[in-house]
């Protein structure tokens, strides 16, 4: 066991993060099986056809994107209420987890003066943020 | 008798592997992989045969992954764009949320029992992220230019990873005579108990400004090809920076879950993340490893690492072979 000598970020906020992502991860990964069976299972009508992603999934991206009319960025959104789109519910999920838990360490950080931490914290979660975003490279498609 | 039990389950395990990697499934995944994208990706098939292949052999990738004590995304990618018919963008972007799934699995344990290190894990990651953010965006452009680019470099990098796995012996408990300016500043430094014997070790780290610029490189690769990197992350925190050694295994895990995330969102949304791939390998690879873990005490981890070392160098130069087109291995 590590016990922090720098002890800024005590127990409780560690605990907390772990908590949190525990959760999320599980129910991402839950949320994930569900809706890959829906897919599957063909419940819900695929915005793309299985038969087209399985005969364009040999192409690359920028090709795959425009023989399958599939979109890029948070455009998948619109289409949420298809059975290939949800499942970038889960996926998204586990992808947002943590920044979720990052913020729960700008208060801890912030109350102890560690500042050095907290910048690292706040420029982290600008770094997974804009990642996130779609700003990068959306002029590509 | 549960002894003799998991045995069984063992030394089937390890047939299944060698069944998959030595040739029959894998010339046959090949076989049909090359078929299908000659009469484009799945012709041939029913839509499900390439999904339920890809869990039957992320299974067997995530049982030998915990065996030989290396990451699943280092194996998935090169093997994965080796066998099966998909475009190396999808393998990468399936790769990273493979990588990404197994380490927020693990992440919260390793939290818990206070074997991760935040103060270590948080500057680290913040250099790795951001680059990693760099290597995915570079990754799709130059697969864009011409995917054997990425095809050959991916290739000499599994193979550098085969050889750096193979000469690597990690240090249990780092001696570590000065902490340097940066790690004080930081105050990356902790104590760690060995709970085997009760003892105590205090530890703290040198070479961070070394270390940090090894993590620019780190987060361009894992980003670049979809890797995970705790192949590396372990070698840099243990043998560079000083780490005690399951110290840095679990803050490298707990790395990933921050690095492999900003490369997967510039995945998801170029596009790239199919979910009829990536589902079926998540799923497949984290069963795999739950059975792996239990397999783990009654396996000769040593055989199983050189055996994963060895494919690990055939995935490389398969995949070597196919970026430069020298048509050596079919």
């Amino acid at each position: 066991m590590t016990k922090q000598t720098n002890t800024c970020v005590t127990s409780p906020e560690q605990m907390r993060y772990a908590i949190i992502l525990e959760r999320g991860a599980y129910l991402g990964i839950l949320i994930m099986i569900v809706t890959y069976a829906v897919y599957a299972l063909g419940i819900l009508p695929p915005h793309v056809p299985i038969e087209t992603v399985v005969n364009n999934w040999h192409l690359g991206v920028h090709d795959y994107l425009q023989a399958t009319n599939s979109p890029t960025g948070w455009d998948w959104l619109a289409l949420v209420g298809t059975g290939d789109f949800i499942n970038f519910i889960g996926l998204a999920l586990l992808a947002v987890m943590t920044i979720i838990c990052y913020a729960t360490l700008i208060m801890p950080y912030f109350r102890c003066g560690d500042y050095i931490y907290l910048g690292i914290v706040l420029a982290e979660i600008a770094v997974l943020t804009l990642a996130a975003s779609g700003i990068l490279g959306s002029g590509g498609h | 008798m549960l002894k003799n039990v998991t045995r069984f389950f063992t030394m089937l395990s390890l047939w299944v592997s060698a069944v998959v990697f030595a040739s029959p499934m894998g010339a046959f995944a090949t076989e049909a992989a090359a078929t299908g994208a000659a009469a484009g990706g799945g012709a041939g098939h029913a839509w499900w045969f390439w999904p339920l292949i890809l869990l039957v052999f992320c299974f067997v990738l995530g049982v030998i992954a915990v065996l030989a004590g290396v990451g699943g995304g280092v194996l998935y990618v090169p093997l994965v764009s080796g066998f099966f018919p998909f475009h190396i963008d999808f393998v990468r972007g399936a790769g990273l949320m493979v990588a990404l799934a197994g380490a927020l699995a693990a992440g919260p344990g390793l939290l818990k029992r206070n074997l991760a290190s935040l103060r270590l894990a948080l500057p680290m990651a913040l250099i790795a992220s951001a680059c990693a953010v760099v290597g995915a965006m570079l990754g799709l452009y130059l697969s864009k230019l011409d995917p054997r680019y990425v095809q050959t470099a991916l290739g000499a990098t599994i193979m550098g990873i085969s050889i750096l796995l193979l000469c690597s012996k990690n240090s249990e408990y780092p001696v570590v005579t000065k902490q340097d300016a940066i790690s004080h500043a930081l105050g990356i430094e902790g104590i760690y108990q060995d709970q085997a014997t009760g003892k105590e070790f205090e530890w703290k780290t040198h070479r961070t400004f070394t270390g940090l610029l090894l993590f620019v490189v780190i987060g361009i690769m894992a980003g670049m090809f979809g890797l995970g990197a705790g192949w590396a992350n372990i070698p840099v925190l243990n043998l560079l920076m000083g780490a005690p050694l399951k110290v840095s295994v679990a803050t490298s895990k707990f790395l990933l879950s921050i690095t492999d995330t900003s490369a997967a969102w510039v995945y998801m949304n170029q596009g790239a993340v199919i979910p009829l791939i990536a589902i079926p390998s998540i799923i497949g690879l984290m069963l795999g490893s739950l059975v792996g873990v239990r397999l783990l005490a009654v396996a000769k981890a040593s055989f199983i690492r050189y055996m994963v070392i060895g494919v690990l160098f055939f995935a490389g130069f398969k995949a070597l072979d196919k970026g430069l087109g020298l048509g050596i291995m079919g």
